[in-house]
């Protein structure tokens, strides 16, 4: 990739993406560890508690240090985002797949259902289930993907009824290839470039999406780190300690940039 | 637009809302957790438990309870809130209007400004100011509206206090002169519009501009240019009216924001409306209010997309003659 925005989005999901899985190597190694709250607690970015111990971000009301619950939060945010991008994937591309190359009712009942769960408004909808279901991480993963596959199936279903009349797509029926293979084989590898350049803007509408469930309690449930949670709890103590907020938030304001340029980037390569 | 393809779209909308309705239907039949239960705490009796079943309807056949509830919301009965105990329905009418009036002015803002930044950058297309402002607006369309929020009440609230933190009028409006209390109104919506409108103004210069870029090296700019127009001219009165075609369907699928719109926004601002209305509703496990919420938001997008195509039917008639063909 030349473009400058695209390389500087691919470099921060780099970079967050190691901070994720190297966590426990780069932080104090527990989110959760509290010592004597009374003297541990708020303290500001760069210093050194009572214990001997750094705080590159400063610590939270109950004394937890910022940076580390920030980077095992990465792990949530980035996992729960992915797992649920993928899953609406996995979905989209099988709904519209099956709906670009098969004719009459299959077809015309699969998309009619896109056109459907297109008209179901989906915050709203996270938060009924989120009401009627106990919250949890498995929870916003899944409700995610199911709310997610729409725009996924739409864009699938219509490349597969462009490459369906395409030449190699006729010669391979003509060879008398199953319509099975003919689908996983020839036609959707070739429809998914649109596909991943919409998931890249995807993940950072799922991240947001469930920083947003944690941050109004119905998302990742404490003491587990989650963003969403972090700056629900930093709102509280936000004139005494402004960090334990402003940090998970430029977190993932530079998590949904970066998926935003990196997908822009796919979607422009595609386009040309 | 053909009288026959409206009432396709409208049956089609029907059908909708009728697959809706049954969705919430029964996702609360397979939701864990009795409702009556729910309704009652953890105290009640067995046999409290069972009359209010009865009451609910719950211990009848699930068709008859399914037939029930189509009619219900048909007839527009919402139901009861768990929390308050009123009728779901005068809630949701008494909380409608402060969601309205925000996130109206807030649509008319980042409409308004959102086409005026593309517009500058299409402009400057290539510069550092085109740049400049792709980074601005990339950033405000990727930051979560509760935390600009925070950081607006942060900025505007405490270290520089300019703004009310919270609510839609001080403690002191009724003491006020109508002026008075013009400006504290004003005042407690500054912080809550700002947010939204920043957030709007990223998106919508980014899909303007995005628009304006696919138009370039079209014919009609070539010959609009070959005529001798001046740069300004072609961009404002030949490529920006075909760029707006697309900002008349999102302006349509905007139409379910006035209602809930302003989910985090009015919780973190305390702004008596929907989107409050709904989070207190989630966290008390207060169903009755989300299901209804739901129901409305989903009638909204329906009618929203109609409208959307209307209008974009109305603005291009290509289309609108392809419709009626």
């Amino acid at each position: 990739m030349r473009d400058g925005r695209a390389r500087f989005g691919v470099a921060c999901l780099v970079v967050l993406a190691l901070i994720a899985v190297l966590a426990p190597w780069i932080s104090n190694g527990d989110p959760a560890l509290q010592r004597d709250v009374v003297a541990t607690r708020f303290l500001p970015p760069l210093t050194t508690d009572v214990n001997g111990m750094f705080h590159l971000l400063g610590t939270d009301r109950l004394g937890r240090d910022v940076w580390t619950r920030l980077a095992f939060g990465a792990r949530v945010s980035l996992g729960v985002g992915l797992l649920g991008v993928s899953l609406s994937l996995l979905i989209g591309v099988l709904v519209g797949g099956v709906a670009g190359a098969s004719r009459g009712v299959v077809s015309k009942g699969l998309l009619a259902m896109t056109d459907f769960a297109l008209a179901l408004p989906r915050v709203v909808l996270l938060l009924l289930l989120a009401t009627l279901w106990a919250p949890g991480v498995l929870l916003v993963v899944v409700v995610l993907g199911v709310t997610g596959w729409m725009p996924v199936a739409r864009l699938v279903y219509g490349e597969v009824r462009k490459l369906m009349t395409q030449p190699f797509v006729e010669s391979a029926v003509a060879m008398g290839a199953s319509r099975r293979r003919v689908l996983g084989r020839h036609v959707l590898p070739n429809a998914m470039t649109p596909v991943i350049a919409a998931a890249a803007l995807g993940v950072g509408n799922a991240i947001t999406l469930e920083a947003g469930l944690s941050f109004l309690g119905v998302g990742v449930q404490p003491p587990a780190p989650s963003w969403g949670g972090m700056i629900a709890s930093g709102r509280d103590a936000l004139i005494n300690a402004p960090w334990v907020a402003i940090a998970p938030g430029v977190a993932l304001v530079l998590v949904v940039v970066a998926c935003t340029l990196v997908g822009d980037a796919l979607q422009a390569r595609n386009d040309a | 637009m053909s009288l026959r393809y409206l009432l396709t779209r409208i049956l089609t909308g029907v059908g909708v809302m009728w697959g809706v309705v049954t969705l919430v239907f029964l996702l609360l039949r397979v939701a864990p957790g009795d409702p009556a239960r729910l309704i009652l705490g953890p105290s009640a009796t067995a046999e409290q438990v069972d009359a209010q079943r009865h009451q609910l309807g719950l211990d009848r056949p699930v068709v008859e309870q399914y037939g029930a509830w189509l009619s219900r919301v048909v007839r527009g009965d919402l139901g009861t809130s768990i929390a308050t105990g009123r009728p779901v329905g005068a809630m949701l009418a008494e909380a409608w209007p402060a969601t309205a009036l925000l996130v109206s002015l807030s649509l008319l803002l980042s409409y308004i400004l959102g086409i005026l930044l593309a517009l500058v950058q299409a402009d400057a297309s290539g510069t550092k100011v085109d740049t400049g402002l792709s980074i601005a607006s990339v950033t405000l369309y990727a930051m979560p509206s509760y935390w600009l929020a925070v950081v607006l009440v942060l900025a505007f609230a405490y270290w520089w206090r300019v703004f009310p933190a919270f609510g839609a009028q001080g403690l002191d409006a009724e003491f006020l002169s109508p002026v008075g209390r013009l400006g504290d109104r004003l005042r407690h919506l500054a912080l809550p519009l700002v947010t939204l409108t920043l957030i709007g103004i990223g998106g919508i210069a980014r899909y303007v501009r995005g628009s304006l870029v696919d138009l370039q090296g079209s014919q009609f700019l070539t010959v609009a240019r070959a005529k001798g127009l001046s740069r300004r001219a072609v961009l404002l009165r030949h490529a920006l009216p075909n760029a707006l075609i697309p900002v008349l369907i999102l302006l349509g699928l905007s139409l379910p924001a006035l209602f809930s719109g302003a989910v985090f926004v009015e919780a973190i601002f305390a702004w008596p409306g929907v989107g409050r209305l709904l989070v207190s509703a989630v966290q008390a496990r207060d169903y009755p209010v989300v299901l209804a919420a739901t129901t409305i938001s989903a009638a909204l997008v329906v009618l929203g997309s109609l409208l959307a195509d209307g209008l974009v039917a109305m603005a291009d008639p290509r289309l609108r003659d392809a419709v009626d063909a």
